[in-house]
Formats: C-alpha cells, structure tokens, sequence
C-alpha cells in the first residue's frame, strides 16, 4: 500500500522532472536580472554588493557599448531581410516543385546546420582573407546571411508543407489570377512560417559570435563587446541588455500568439 | 521576393480559346519548369559562394606551406594534418567526450520537459514553450557568464555540494578542482548542457507532440502499465526526436568554444579554441584548416555510426 505523498510524486514525476528541467533553462535569465541592479565592488560583476538602479537609469553610460549594440541590431536588420526574402524563395522551389537536382538542394542546405560554427567562421575567413576583402560589416553580413538562411528554409518549408493545397485550386477555380491567388491566399498562410524564420534569423545573427569573430576584423559587434569586457570585468549594463532582451523577447512572443490566436478565432 | 511575385504574376490566365490550349499548356509547363530554379537562383548560389567555395578553398588551404609575409603556397603538405593531430589529439578527445557527456545530460533533462509540455502542461504549454525558446533570443554570452555567478567559489553550487559533501567525490573523479567548481570539467560540460538544451527539447517536442494519444490509451487498455506503455510505445514513437536532437546538440557543442574559455581554465580547452587561436592569433592558416578538416572527420564518422545505430532515415 503507498501512502498518498507518494503516489502523487509518481504520478507528477515527469511534471517536476519538466519544472525543475525549466528552473534550470531560466535560472541565468534571472541571475542576470537580479546582477542588473548590482552595484559591484570591484570591476567584476561576480558577488552581490548592494542594490543600485545605476546601470537602468545609464544603459549606455559604458565606452563603446552602445555603439557595438546598434551595430548589432543593424545588421541583424539586414541579415534578417536578406535570409529571409532568399530563404522564402528556396523554400517555395523545394516544397512546391519536383525537379532535377532537389535532393542535392535539400543537402546543401542541412549542411550548414550540421557544420560547427568554427569550422564555417574559419573557412569563410580564410576566404575573405585571400581574397583581401577587407573585414568589416559588409563580410560579418554575408557570413550571417549564411548561416541564417538554411534555419529560414527550413521553417517556411514545414509552413508550406502543411498548408492545404485545396485553397490555392479553390481561389484559382474562382477565377482569382496566379498574382492574387499568391498574395492573398498563398503568401498570408505561409506568413507564420516566414515569420518564425525571420525571428530566428534575428536572434542568430544578433546573438553570434563564433562566426562574427572570424570575419569581424577590428569591428565590435555586441557579442564580441561582450566578449572582450569578460576578461576585464564586464560592466553592469551588459546585464540590463541582457534583461531587456528578455523581457523584449516573451513580449514578442506573446503578442506573436496574441495575434495568431485572435486570427484563429475570427476564422472559425 | 520579387522574383517570386513576379513568377507568380505572369499573363492574366484569360479564359483559353478550344484551339489555342496546346501551345497555352506547352508555354506554360516550360515556365513551370524554370520556376523552381529561378526561385532557387539567389539562396543557392549565396551558399555555393560562401559556403561551399570556403570549404574548399578552406581544403586546399590545409595542404599549403608559407607564412604570412611570404604567403601560402600549396605543396601538397599533408604533415600539417599528421603534425595537428599529434599536437592536438587530447583537445580532439576533450571535445568530444565533453560534448559527448553535455548531449547525454541534455537528453536526459531534456525529455522529462518536452514531454511534459507535449502531454502534461495542459493551458500552460504555451507559457513552458515561450519560457524554452526566449533564452534563443537573449544573448549566448550573456547567460553563459551568468554561470559564472551561479558557479563562482562562494557561490551557492558551491556551498550545497559542500554541505552535502559531493564536491570530494566530484574532486576524486577529477571533474572538479579542490573547493571549485567554476575552471573545471564540470563547469564545462554545464555550461555545454545548457547552452544547447533548447537544440535538444524542441525537436523532441516536435515528435512527440505527433503522437497519437489514443496509442497511450489503447496500451492502457491491453493491461501495459505506465513504464511499459513509454518503453515500448512512446519511446520509439519519439525516436527521431531524439536522433535529432543528439545530432542538434553534439555538433554544435563539439565545435563551441565559448563555454571551455568562459567557464573552464586552460586545462579544459576544447578544439574549438585552439582553431580560433591558430586563426586569430598565430595567424598559422594551414594548421587552422587542417584541425577543421580533422574536427568535421570526426564528426562525420560518429554521425554516419549514430544514424546507421539510430536506424531512422527521416532526419530533417
């Protein structure tokens, strides 16, 4: 006979397995929350000191921080529209076509997922290098196109994959040309897939820095600010962006399933 | 999407005159067979540029000789890849035993919670799915020096494995050091797990959201009890979720060097750093190249040797 605590764990173990499984995906998030409003001792931000809303009230009161965070956002801007529009198109080719060479497409584009960052950031490099282009933004925006565009491929192909084909055949059968049938049927029930890509577009290319350090010469991208300050004691700013984004992030999130969940509903 | 729009766009498909359909259909199959390779055009060619042509510029790289001011030549040096390897065989191993270790520990916290969010969150499953993907969109770095914090010598990892008098253990298994924790193996393959967590649950989520959940049902029904309805149905169910998801995070974790430079000391230095540091500090080209030739090698063995083992071909 067990008694009933325990047959309440069996039951729930997979529940808290998942719970604690997620204390451990957002236990960072947190400590980088809580450090924001540290006012630390020394230069490096590692032990509470006291409360301080300092770094909130000067988010760019750090050297160069700023500058390495709308260089940031910039490019993740434009690697997000180049992958994306490239992506959507490539996505299109190989959901909704049969043709000579598809198999071969399929694998170029799972390769670059399948290859470590190291391995892609130094041959890009090594290229760029003998080339003599010079590093800088434009080489850090081609190597992020790069690695961001098989991640948009594969997100718009599952969106495309799935959508009814019937819908198309029904709007071209009420005389809808292939323009309208494409802008206002096809592209509207792909836009979720193109969306997911392009968010995830945004936040590979913001976020990177393996590939960014090989094809950056002397420019700072946020990542590599970041990098650079951890050997000399990062400042507490870096944990307010850090938390910004966050908090920016699941807002985006959320709203994203907002929107979704109020289109659902008005369909039905 | 401009060529897609104006694939689309084409002549107005006015109502076809009876004796001018053949030639109508021929001009229009013959459009519809260049259509996917113009759509392919840009994202293929972008990715032959700067992808492929890297990788092989990147092989002919490896068995160049020269340096720097006098320039690189090929001459067919092919020691360079013996020389690596004889010089860097412990980073090889230390690479993949660590993200070797990390993959295992990610499946393993990892299942529980995808498969709660599949089966068990009920209402909350969008809430849990937005909590695993909203570190994808802060900063890898940022989170990863956080660890320093939750690892640092007064911290709390620290104090509770001390008072629970783990970390002796810990230090005579050689994964930690002493009173720390933090510049260790431990530290590591932590920083690993979690880097690469999310690469784990969300293609596990994936396929295990597909399954049917009257199979659970019906393996109730026929008297299997709990365990046995998840080792023989939904186990096997998710198992391309899991081939996946391993591959998803050994890769990427056996290529990282973030995580040995953040969190370990230079006793945990991985593959990845020293390509970097050949790369970008001793500016040596060829050694650089030829560890990448070797590390992708590597890769590649263990994963034809997965899959075959793993047994599913559906992987993307």
């Amino acid at each position: 006979m067990q008694t009933r605590p325990m047959r309440w764990l069996r039951r729930n173990v997979v529940v808290l397995a998942g719970v604690l499984a997620l204390g451990y995906l957002v236990l960072p998030n947190l400590v980088v929350l809580v450090f924001s409003f540290n006012k630390p001792k020394g230069r490096f931000n590692y032990t509470w000191n006291t409360f301080s809303t300092d770094a909130w009230q000067h988010p760019c009161g750090v050297a160069d921080m700023c500058g390495s965070l709308t260089l940031s956002l910039r490019l993740a801007v434009y690697a997000t529209l180049g992958a994306t529009v490239l992506g959507t198109m490539t996505a299109f080719a190989l959901a909704r076509y049969r043709f000579r060479g598809r198999a071969a497409t399929n694998m170029l584009i799972f390769l670059p997922m399948a290859m470590p960052e190291v391995v892609m950031g130094a041959s890009l490099g090594t290229l760029f290098l003998n080339m003599r282009i010079r590093f800088g933004f434009w080489t850090i925006l081609i190597a992020h196109i790069m690695f961001c565009l098989s991640f948009v491929v594969v997100a718009v192909k599952a969106r495309i994959m799935s959508m009814d084909p019937r819908l198309e055949q029904a709007a071209q059968d009420l005389y809808a040309t292939p323009a309208q049938t494409f802008l206002r049927i096809t592209l509207p029930l792909a836009a979720p897939g193109i969306a997911a890509g392009a968010m995830l577009s945004f936040a590979l290319s913001f976020d990177d820095y393996i590939i960014t350090s090989f094809n950056a010469g002397n420019t700072v991208t946020f990542p590599m600010f970041v990098w650079g300050s951890a050997q000399r004691g990062t400042p507490v700013q870096v944990n307010v962006i850090g938390t910004a984004m966050f908090v920016i992030a699941v807002l985006l999130v959320v709203a994203g399933r907002l929107v979704g969940g109020r289109r659902r509903g008005a369909r039905s | 999407m401009s060529a897609a729009t104006a694939q689309a766009a084409g002549p107005p498909p006015t109502a076809p005159e009876p004796g001018s359909l053949p030639a109508a259909l021929r001009r229009a199959a013959g459009r519809r067979r260049l259509t996917p390779y113009l759509l392919l055009l840009a994202g293929v060619a972008w990715l032959l540029v700067f992808f492929v042509a890297p990788m092989v510029y990147q092989a002919s790289t490896s068995v160049q000789t020269g340096s720097l001011d006098k320039g690189f030549r090929v001459t067919w040096h092919v020691a360079t890849y013996w020389d690596a390897l004889r010089e860097y065989w412990p980073h090889f191993l230390r690479s993949l035993l660590y993200s070797g270790i990390a993959t295992a520990a990610c499946l393993a916290i990892g299942y529980p919670l995808a498969y709660m969010i599949a089966f068990r969150a009920g209402r909350w499953r969008n809430v849990v799915l937005v909590l695993v993907i909203a570190p994808f969109f802060t900063s890898f770095l940022i989170r990863t020096l956080a660890w320093e914090t939750i690892l640092a010598d007064q911290g709390p990892v620290v104090s509770f494995l001390n008072t629970v008098h783990l970390l002796d253990v810990t230090s005579w298994l050689h994964i930690t050091q002493g009173d720390r924790v933090l510049a260790t193996p431990l530290a590591v393959v932590c920083g690993l797990t979690y880097n690469f967590l999310p690469f784990m649950i969300l293609p596990l989520y994936t396929s295990l959201e597909r399954i049917d959940g009257r199979l659970h049902e019906a393996s109730g029904d026929l008297y299997a009890t709990p365990f046995t309805t998840f080792r023989k149905v939904t186990f096997p169910l998710s198992l391309p979720g899991v081939v996946a998801g391993t591959l998803l995070t050994f890769i990427p974790a056996s290529g990282d060097y973030i995580n040995a430079e953040l969190l370990g000391s230079t006793n945990q230095k991985m593959i990845g750093n020293v390509i970097q540091s050949q790369f970008l500090r001793v500016l040596d080209y060829p050694t650089a190249a030829a560890l990448s030739f070797i590390l992708m090698a590597a890769i590649l063995a263990i994963v034809t040797v997965y899959i075959r083992r793993a047994g599913t071909e559906e992987l993307v």
